[in-house]
């Protein structure tokens, strides 16, 4: 017995806590595969109902794709269900390493080591190719995941202002006596949709012999003429150092993920990352699975052309109907509350009317910028985005916020 | 001890604050206040070491002794008159 009363009241306050203070995560059960249309058990208990989801990273529709599921199948028949190993003892199997091959050949490095997910890739990469005689310099919008490989990391760590590339000079000229130096940034940011501006990045980085790390999880597979990601978009293939992505977005939408790059950087990943070491190898049904969403791509840009359309027509809805949203290109569309109980209460509002779509506050985003994020798929049709638009529209009235500006907003609803 | 303060609040302003970002005073939380994060401490803790050519041990660095421009200042008159 080492859990007595007083232990349990300790947590016991410290959730209800987090609940007093409207920061309580309640999960909604979702009863159908992952896709536009989806049936939803919420609150708890409640009956199904049917909605449009909006906030899915399924950016390119595969998640419940027949082909993608058919090859899942076959990889289960063929290769088992699990492999009760770490990738080194004995759980490579020849599929693994096909993925590596084509995850390499996709995003143009030098080679590709698989991990459990992106979340691990990003945990290991820094510990593993750099010291405390080194320097991280990174994006202060920096998703939660790197931030974490960057404490489990003995190297210094330091930030610059968000895509602010004057800030990012100077720090590369203060920390100029350091041994190494790592840039470090989001490929396209999560929660603003915003791209980093790569192409600025490498030059910085050429001039002052730095490394540049780019976790492409919200662009691999759609962002770039062919789908390869922001290296592709803004011209800088083969000039990434490091990339780390997913395969739990749009490459399919299960799980794991991956650091490509430089070659030896790889390498010293697969001798020293310590989440590649000791946890369990990506299971080969999943590796199936992934397998044929690159042959879906490396086949056809037809889905990431079809996403990149809906995008361009659900924001384009959006500004015309009078939201205040996010500047971007990209299929995460922040629609601006800048309120947390409005943001609450919206989403609420938008459920009623059929539509799925998550508010997000501080702590997730910084005080002050709550919102509704909207992300689009190509598994959207255009009568999805319009019942979507008459939703908001008809949300965005209730609320007063149609044609108002961030001022009048906040003047009405506060921060 | 003002003309210290000064300085750090400039810097601070300029490294940390966003345009639209509400003024700060010298005792405006700044690490509790999330207006500064742990990482960002690094460039705070080196331009005070550079400016006032004094080292801070890191056990000296705490989020608790950088969470005002007030008590950064009183940490950074203790290793200067250390110095003198």
């Amino acid at each position: 017995m080492a859990y007595p009363e007083k232990i349990r009241n300790l947590y016991q306050g410290q959730v209800k806590a987090i609940q007093d203070a409207g920061l309580f995560k309640q999960e909604r059960f979702i009863h159908s595969p992952q896709a536009a249309d989806i049936e939803v058990e919420f609150p708890s208990g409640a009956p199904l109902k049917k909605v449009i989801n909006m906030c899915s990273n399924n950016y390119l529709g595969l998640s419940s794709h027949p082909d993608v599921v058919k090859a899942a199948h076959e990889g289960l028949e063929s290769r088992g269900y699990g492999m009760s190993s770490v990738r080194f003892i004995c759980g490579t199997q020849d599929i693994h390493r096909e993925l590596e091959r084509r995850m390499t050949e996709f995003l143009g490095t030098e080679d590709t080591l698989l991990f459990p997910s992106c979340m691990d890739a990003n945990a290991g990469v820094f510990e593993a190719v750099l010291t405390k005689d080194d320097v991280m310099i990174s994006d202060r919008l920096v998703h939660a995941s790197l931030i974490d490989g960057i404490r489990l990391c003995s190297a210094m760590p330091d930030t610059y202002k968000h895509s602010d590339m004057a800030h990012l000079e100077e720090k590369l000229q203060l920390h100029a006596d350091k041994r190494l130096k790592m840039v470090i940034t989001d490929g396209v940011f999560s929660m603003d949709g915003d791209t980093a501006r790569l192409d600025e990045m490498v030059a910085l980085c050429d001039k002052y012999d730095a490394m540049l790390l780019v976790d492409d999880s919200h662009s691999s597979g759609f962002i770039g003429k062919t789908g390869r990601g922001t290296h592709e978009k803004c011209g800088v293939m083969g000039r990434i150092d490091i990339i780390t992505t997913t395969f739990g977005k749009a490459l399919g939408g299960a799980s794991g993920g991956c650091v490509s790059g430089r070659r030896e950087l790889v390498e010293m990943c697969r001798q020293r990352a310590r989440p590649y070491l000791f946890s369990n190898t990506i299971a080969p049904v999943v590796v199936s699975g992934v397998l044929k969403v690159m042959e879906i791509l490396n086949a056809s840009t037809e889905r990431r052309d079809k996403l990149e359309k809906n995008a361009a027509y659900w924001r384009k809805g959006l500004t015309e109907a009078g939201f205040v949203l996010r500047e971007g290109d990209t299929p995460i569309v922040p629609v601006m509350l800048f309120n947390a109980k409005l943001s609450q209460d919206f989403s609420k509002a938008l459920y009623d009317e059929g539509i799925y779509a998550i508010g997000f506050f501080f702590p997730v985003v910084p005080q002050g910028q709550a919102r509704i994020r909207t992300q689009i798929s190509a598994g959207h049709e255009i009568h999805h985005l319009d019942r979507a638009l008459d939703a908001f529209t008809k949300v965005g009235k209730k609320f007063n916020i149609l044609g108002k500006t961030k001022q009048d907003i906040i003047q009405m609803y506060g921060v | 001890m003002e003309g210290l303060k000064d300085i750090i609040l400039q810097y601070v302003t300029k490294e940390y604050l966003e345009d639209d970002s509400e003024p700060l005073n010298f005792d405006t939380p700044l690490i509790s206040g999330g207006i500064v994060d742990s990482f960002s401490l690094v460039s705070l803790k080196r331009f005070l070491e550079n400016s006032y050519n004094i080292k801070i041990p890191d056990d000296k660095a705490t989020p608790e002794a950088f969470d005002s421009v007030n008590k950064i200042a009183v940490l950074v008159e203790e290793f200067v008159g250390k110095k003198g």
